[in-house]
């Protein structure tokens, strides 16, 4: 779900500055408003160029690719539960290889001992992350080595977690904007995994295409919502400080926890749009919290109306998720799933909530914790799916990923 | 093959060659092979060695002659097999496809490679006694005919292919041991 944990009242952010430097002539007066709106000079048009297919980013660096770096149309979310006997020693190997597959695969080229090298030469983006699960920083570390947010979450009385979407030792978080060149990715850093560890649970979600919106826009959910206004913003201290861990083998890491939210979209069918609003404490058009009137405006839970009630519900999504300490910040990058309906609905719809934080029981676990006890929104979702990964630092070019537990 | 002499032009040569297909194209692959031809060296590109419990398996890359003289790559050795062989697969006249000891060994002219691939020419290990395990890192030691050697490590990858036998149901080991 959408967690508005992030009021630090970022009005115009890097986003909107550099949309604005982009849009010349607009000036500096381009407000976040206009963020969701194509410039105005242009025809739309086919893009017969081709051009974004070629672009990488770097898998190398002091932190994993995938988190701080532009959202991507599609992930596939991969949990691996690693075999009885993959030892410390195989974990490196493991890792090893698999950190080779990402940086050739990252930077368009085949993997070493590639089927189908010829895939891999359009990675548009392409980044693959790798999260550790407890049982894997045990093996790797020893018992020590687990940081003490990393488990399952505390159970939450609105969680009907399944199994199948749950847990994991290993995750493998594969993203680009375009979906062959995942698939194509996901079987080759699977294949290099069988030796170690068996595929638990697997999670495709996707955005708007790249290029349908101006890039930066606000995601919105299956809901129709505004989902992810004020998120930290990368490349800031804010940012930094919320997301990276300082200590131990993690330093320059984060963790991400990992929910599959059911959103029953039949139900949400039968309220209004001003019930919706009402909800989330925003207005569900525009995404302005309902006392102002843009996506940017810091919400004001203390206005009234004439009947001296607040405008922002008490109860509202945003109003339980705002922070009550200032460590409660997390940084979203959600995407949306539909798949195919059992039974009689329609549709099988969600959000593959995830949020990165260096802290889970600081930063995550008190908003879960409010919203859980009490969201509007609760009424029409239902996590399902909930995992917790520890997210090694970067690796530089003859490292690899998890070297700093396992080397 | 460290003391390779190299005439500076071809130096010159190559530098331009890498500078224009790094302006022309991402293949980092045609840049290595550039590079090495300048370096007037022997060396090879992306070594990797198929997976295996015991027995036989093969090595991989693209082997580059960065110098200005022909080379004959005639042996090959690695503490991973009491036995490697320089294969070559070949049409045979059953219509397929089949492999065999190379003989003479592999030329190289100079600023060429030799590609070693599944399907094609490779370095066969007859007689891995322990288990080949994926990431594990395994060293060669090359020997050409003028008696110079060439060591390098290969990347140990989990591969289904590379049988040397298009038929699944068919025993891999016995096909290949009838064949070499």
């Amino acid at each position: 779900m959408s967690r508005d944990a992030t009021d630090t009242g970022r009005g115009l952010s890097r986003r909107g500055f550099l949309f604005g430097g982009a849009a010349a002539g607009v000036g500096a007066a381009v407000a976040l408003g206009v963020e969701r709106t194509l410039p105005a000079q242009r025809q739309a048009e086919l893009d017969a160029a081709g051009l974004n297919g070629a672009r990488t980013v770097a898998f190398h660096g002091e932190h994993q690719a995938g988190i701080d770096t532009p959202i991507a149309s599609h992930a596939t979310y991969l949990g691996l539960d690693l075999h009885d006997d993959t030892d410390r020693a195989a974990l490196a190997r493991m890792m090893r290889v698999l950190s080779d597959d990402a940086s050739r695969l990252t930077a368009g080229e085949g993997a070493l001992a590639d089927t189908e090298p010829e895939l891999a030469t359009v990675p548009a983006a392409l980044t693959v992350t790798f999260g550790f699960g407890p049982e894997l920083v045990r093996r790797g570390g020893g018992a020590s080595a687990v940081p003490s947010w990393l488990g399952a979450l505390p159970a939450f009385d609105i969680d009907a977690l399944e199994d199948r979407w749950s847990g994991g030792d290993l995750l493998i978080l594969v993203s680009s904007d375009d979906a062959v060149t995942v698939a194509h990715a996901v079987r080759m850093l699977l294949k290099d995994s069988r030796s170690f560890a068996t595929l638990k649970w697997r999670q495709d979600g996707f955005r708007r295409a790249y290029g349908s919106e101006v890039s930066g826009t606000t995601m919105r959910n299956l809901f129709g919502q505004v989902d992810g206004t004020t998120n930290p913003e990368p490349g800031t201290a804010d940012f930094d400080r919320v997301v990276w861990a300082g200590d131990g083998w993690l330093a320059g890491g984060t963790s991400i926890v990992l929910r599959r939210i059911r959103l029953d979209l039949d139900v949400w069918d039968e309220v209004d749009p001003v019930a919706r609003s009402f909800s989330v404490g925003r207005d569900i058009h525009t995404g302005a919290p309902l006392t102002g009137t843009r996506e940017a405006d810091e919400p004001d839970f203390e206005a009234t109306t004439a009947a001296g009630n607040t405008v922002i519900s008490p109860v509202s999504h945003i109003a339980r998720s705002r922070p009550v300490d200032s460590r409660e910040v997390i940084f979203r990058r959600g995407y949306n799933y539909d798949v195919a309906p059992t039974g009689d609905g329609v549709s099988e719809s969600g959000l593959i909530f995830a949020c990165f934080q260096a802290d889970v029981d600081a930063q995550f676990v008190p908003i879960q914790r409010r919203l859980a006890e009490g969201d509007l929104l609760n009424t029409w979702t239902t996590p399902i799916g909930s995992a917790v990964f520890a997210i090694p630092p970067g690796c530089e070019p003859g490292g690899y990923v998890g070297e700093t537990l396992l080397g | 093959m460290n003391a390779v002499r190299t005439p500076a032009r071809l130096v010159a040569l190559a530098a331009i060659a890498t500078l224009s297909l790094a302006a022309c194209s991402s293949d980092s692959d045609a840049e290595a092979t550039a590079d090495a031809a300048a370096s007037g060296e022997i060396t090879i590109t992306d070594p990797w060695v198929k997976t295996v419990e015991s027995g036989m398996t093969a090595a991989f890359g693209e082997l580059v002659n960065g110098t200005d003289e022909a080379v004959t790559l005639v042996s090959a050795e690695t503490p991973a097999s009491s036995e490697t062989q320089l294969h070559e697969t070949l049409s045979d006249e059953s219509g397929g496809m089949s492999m065999s000891e190379k003989e003479g060994g592999f030329e190289i002219a100079p600023g060429e490679s030799l590609t070693l691939e599944p399907g094609g020419n490779h370095l066969m290990l007859m007689d891995v006694t322990e288990p080949i395990e994926a990431g594990a890192q395994v060293e060669f030691t090359l020997t050409f005919e003028d008696g110079s050697t060439f060591e390098f490590t290969a990347d140990a990858k989990d591969y289904t292919g590379a049988q040397e036998s298009y038929a699944p149901e068919e025993d891999m080991e016995m096909d290949m041991g009838s064949d070499s």
